[in-house]
Parts: structure tokens; C-alpha cells; sequence
């Protein structure tokens, strides 16, 4: 991440997790860096930094969006769910059980990426089927290939949500 | 990245403003396409001017029975808004061709208009590329150039627009209401993307100081007899080879109306009126369907790589005009191809 300098610092609030967070941030910091760098929060993955893999997917105020091509700066003051958001009271989310279940990865990089979509994509309602999960999913790539059981644990997790 | 300034916009007004005072600044909205640039050193604006959260992100019905949608509705809640759905299913079917779910949360109406080219050369800042830095020359007329324009070519450039979403506004002859300096003023859809010619730099006939605010849609939808189908490299999460928007008005089996627009195959979505105004009064049949893609594509070039896009498009328009004649549209989900 560039290093902020005093000229051209941003003062930024997240709420992360439910912890909120005032910080000073240079205009180019993405979420995603400002997540790991600055927040230790480093289950959040950097795939290819272009939007193009879906590893550094999160929620902004409850919906899913890739945090590297997210300038923390233009979402002062949202509210944000990362992979370590998910689990509540040391309960996981029906997703990360259902991950496990499943067998839903195999070298799991882009599997916080993949819980934080999945988790997005069944607070959107607009998969019902297989296909339309498969569709809706597209912007998360796994290259192991866990395809298959990552749909069928999405399946689950819907049916208990 | 270079450093830049950063401020947020106020109102309309004080954007306006804002790119008054400093001509290298860009507006930034949802920033799928600026941030990356910018990563890649394509973009080098000195100051981001935030118009993220002014307030247009409203979807109203307009006295005329139209539609006005804000410049930041996001492309996921304009692809799902019941109107869009129930009206103008074939935007909402082209939205959601388009990129992944996560970029369609984030990405604006007005940001997806002045999306740039995909083409490898214009990203690729080693190479040459007329668009990126005019009078530099074109890496892709002789280089690798399978997405590249059939279409609307010039000796300078054969980069497409990659929306997805124009090309359905396009059918839908939809207008774009921009402010800038000098008050307000509303453009065609099919004058707003620009021809390549000899100035590849200029994407689109907007000025750099005018921001849009809402793009309208007329009342004419062709909720019954329309199509989105887009042929790519991957079933989902890709750019456009060639992709088709249809929109057809039926009077029993003969055809009343007819629009068709192209996209991955120009530097703007591609429509032919002259085409269009032939189908009128015709029963839709595959030899009209054929005869009217022969015409589209009569002065079509290939440049190596892409020639065989040619031939994908015609057989693309005549799949997706008979989808349309048949009143079944393309789905986004299962994609076979009926």
C-alpha cells in the first residue's frame, strides 16, 4: 500500500466487523489493502488486483463487491463484512459449515472470497437453481476446480437460511 | 498508481464546478473501470472528483410513460428494478450478461456508458495504442486481434466498446441527460459512442467538464418479442465475441417493427436502420433473418484473428432475431442456446 503522507491524507470511518475505525488514509488505498495492512485482517485474499478473480470479495453495507478495485476512501462511513465477520459467537456461518461439509476447496485461497459471495448471493434471493447459482457465482474463480461442491454447499446453506 | 487529489462532490453543481477548475480531474463512481486503469497506468487523472453519492440513483417513470434511470442506480438493482424487468426486459437481460455479480454492485449506469475499450493494446502501456496516446500507432491492426472491431474501423484503431448495456440501450434508443458548464443537454444514445476516425482518444461525443445525471428510456420496450444473446470465449464472466439486442414489434406473422443492435464488433454498438426498415412488413423467417444479417455485415472487415467474428455475427443475428420473433429470449442462466 503507498504511504500515506500528511498533504494528501483522507480521514476515513469503516465499520468492520462491528468494530468502527477512524483512519487516515492516502486516496489510493484500496479496501482491500486497507483490510489487510492496516486492519490485519487478512482473510481477505489479493488475487489479481483487477477484479477480475473474486478473492477479495466482501460485503459494503451488505452486499458483495470486490474490495480491490474499492477506493476505502469513497466508502467513508459504510459498514463492512469480511470472512472473519461471518462466524457469530464462535458459531460458523451455515456457509463455512457447509464448505466443510462439502469438501468445498482444495488449496482454500479463494475460499474467503467464495463464503463472502456465497453469503451475498443468498441475501440477493435470485438464485433458485443450480444454474442460477453456478451464473451468479461467475465472478469467483476457484482454480482447483472445486465447482462442483462449492455449488452443492451453497445449496445447503440456502436450505437452512 | 500516480497520486492524486480526491474530493467529494457536493451536488451536481459542485461536481460541475469541480471539473471546471482542474481539467486532468476525473469523476469516479463506482470505479471498476477507472481504478484498474489507473493501476495500470492507462488512467493518470490528477484529482478523483467522488460523485458516488449524490443523488441519482432513482428509477422514475417519466410523464411520457418512459423510464429515467439516475447515473448511479447500480447495474444489479437496474437489472432486477420490476419495471426494467417487466418493461424492458432487454436491458435487464444485458446487464446481467455483463461481468460478475460483485462488479454489477458496484458498477453505475453512467460509469458502464463510458466504460473503455478491452483491447489487450490500449492496456498494455509497453505497446503502442493511437487510443491511449494519440499518433502512437495501433498495436492490434497487425497484432493479436480476436476481440478486436469488424466494424466501423479505421486505419487508427479497431478497439469495440465492451458494454454490454448499451447495446440494449441502443435498441431502446435511449437518451442521455449529461450537465455540464454550460446548463444541460440530452444525446442520443446512438450519437453518444463515437467512431474510432482519425481521433481513437475520444470514446464518446461527451465533453470532459460534463457529468451524466440520468439516462431515459422510451415508452417502447418490446416486453414480448426481444433478445439479449451473447456469444463469448466462457458461458459467463467474459467479454462479448458478439453480442446481439433485439427488440420486435409482431402484428400476427408479419413484422412491424424491428430493431437490432451489435455489440463486440465496433467502437459503439452497432445498429443499421436501413436493415432494420427492410424487415418491416415481412413474415420473420430465417431467409429475411439471413438476408438482413448479409446487409449488416456487407462491409464488415476482418483483420487476421478476428475474421471469423464475421461469420459468428451473422449466424448471431439470425439466432437471436428468430429468439425474438419466437418470444424466446435468451436466457442469463442456464445459456443454451435455443
Amino acid at each position: 500500500m503507498p504511504e500515506a503522507n500528511a498533504t494528501s491524507s483522507v480521514s476515513v470511518t469503516l465499520t468492520v466487523n462491528g468494530t468502527s475505525h477512524v483512519l487516515m488514509l492516502d486516496p489510493r488505498s484500496s479496501l482491500l489493502d486497507v483490510l489487510r495492512d492496516r486492519l490485519d485482517l487478512t482473510g481477505t485474499k489479493k488475487g489479481c488486483d483487477h477484479g477480475q478473480c473474486g478473492a477479495c470479495t466482501v460485503l459494503i453495507d451488505g452486499r458483495r463487491i470486490v474490495s480491490c478495485l474499492t477506493l476505502a476512501v469513497t466508502k467513508d462511513g459504510a459498514r463492512v463484512t469480511t470472512v472473519e465477520g461471518l462466524a457469530k459467537n464462535g458459531t460458523l456461518h451455515p456457509l463455512q459449515q457447509a464448505f466443510i461439509d462439502h469438501d468445498a476447496f482444495q488449496c482454500g485461497y479463494c475460499t474467503p472470497g467464495q463464503l463472502c459471495s456465497a453469503a451475498g448471493l443468498i441475501a440477493e434471493g435470485k438464485a433458485k437453481t443450480p444454474d442460477e447459482i453456478r451464473e451468479l457465482m461467475s465472478g469467483n474463480i476457484c482454480r482447483c476446480g472445486a465447482y462442483p461442491n462449492i455449488v452443492t454447499a451453497i445449496q445447503q446453506a440456502m436450505r437452512q437460511s | 498508481m500516480i497520486n492524486f487529489q480526491y474530493s467529494r462532490a457536493n451536488d451536481v453543481a459542485d461536481a460541475v464546478r469541480q471539473i471546471t477548475t482542474s481539467p486532468s480531474a476525473k469523476f469516479i463512481a463506482g470505479g471498476t473501470n477507472l481504478i484498474d486503469l489507473m493501476r495500470m497506468d492507462v488512467e493518470r487523472p490528477t484529482k478523483l472528483i467522488d460523485v458516488s453519492k449524490l443523488p441519482l440513483d432513482q428509477v422514475e417513470e417519466t410523464a411520457g410513460g418512459g423510464l429515467r434511470i439516475g447515473a448511479l442506480v447500480r447495474n444489479s438493482d437496474l437489472a432486477y428494478h420490476p419495471l426494467v424487468q417487466r418493461r424492458y426486459p432487454v436491458l435487464s437481460s444485458a446487464l446481467l450478461a455483463g461481468a460478475s455479480q460483485q462488479l454489477r454492485n458496484m458498477a453505475s449506469v453512467g460509469g458502464n456508458l463510458l466504460q473503455r475499450t478491452r483491447c489487450a493494446y490500449f492496456y498494455d502501456i509497453a505497446t503502442p495504442c493511437n487510443k491511449r496516446q494519440p499518433r502512437s500507432g495501433c498495436g492490434a491492426i497487425a497484432g493479436i486481434n480476436r476481440m478486436n472491431a469488424i466494424l466501423g474501423t479505421s486505419d487508427a484503431c479497431i478497439a469495440v466498446n465492451p458494454s454490454d448495456m448499451c447495446v440494449a440501450l441502443a435498441v431502446l434508443e435511449a437518451r442521455v441527460n449529461v450537465t455540464g458548464p454550460r446548463g444541460e443537454r440530452a444525446i442520443a444514445l446512438a450519437d453518444f459512442h463515437r467512431l474510432p476516425g482519425v481521433t481513437p482518444e475520444r470514446d464518446t461525443n461527451l465533453e470532459a467538464d460534463e457529468l451524466i445525471t440520468s439516462v431515459e428510456l422510451p415508452p417502447q420496450g418490446f416486453a414480448t418479442n426481444y433478445t439479449y444473446l451473447k456469444i463469448r470465449d466462457r458461458l459467463s464472466y467474459a467479454f462479448a465475441l458478439v453480442a446481439v439486442a433485439v427488440g420486435l414489434e409482431l402484428d400476427g406473422n408479419t413484422i412491424k417493427e424491428a430493431r437490432f443492435a451489435l455489440g463486440g464488433v465496433a467502437h459503439k454498438p452497432w445498429r443499421n436502420t436501413q436493415t432494420e426498415a427492410q424487415l418491416k412488413g415481412q413474415p420473420p423467417s430465417e431467409a429475411a433473418f439471413t438476408q438482413a444479417a448479409d446487409l449488416v455485415l456487407r462491409d464488415a472487415k476482418g483483420f487476421g484473428y478476428n475474421t471469423f467474428k464475421i461469420d459468428l455475427a451473422r449466424r448471431t443475428i439470425v439466432r437471436a432475431l428468430s429468439q425474438a420473433a419466437r418470444a424466446t429470449p435468451q436466457s442469463q442462466s442456464d445459456k443454451k442456446i435455443l
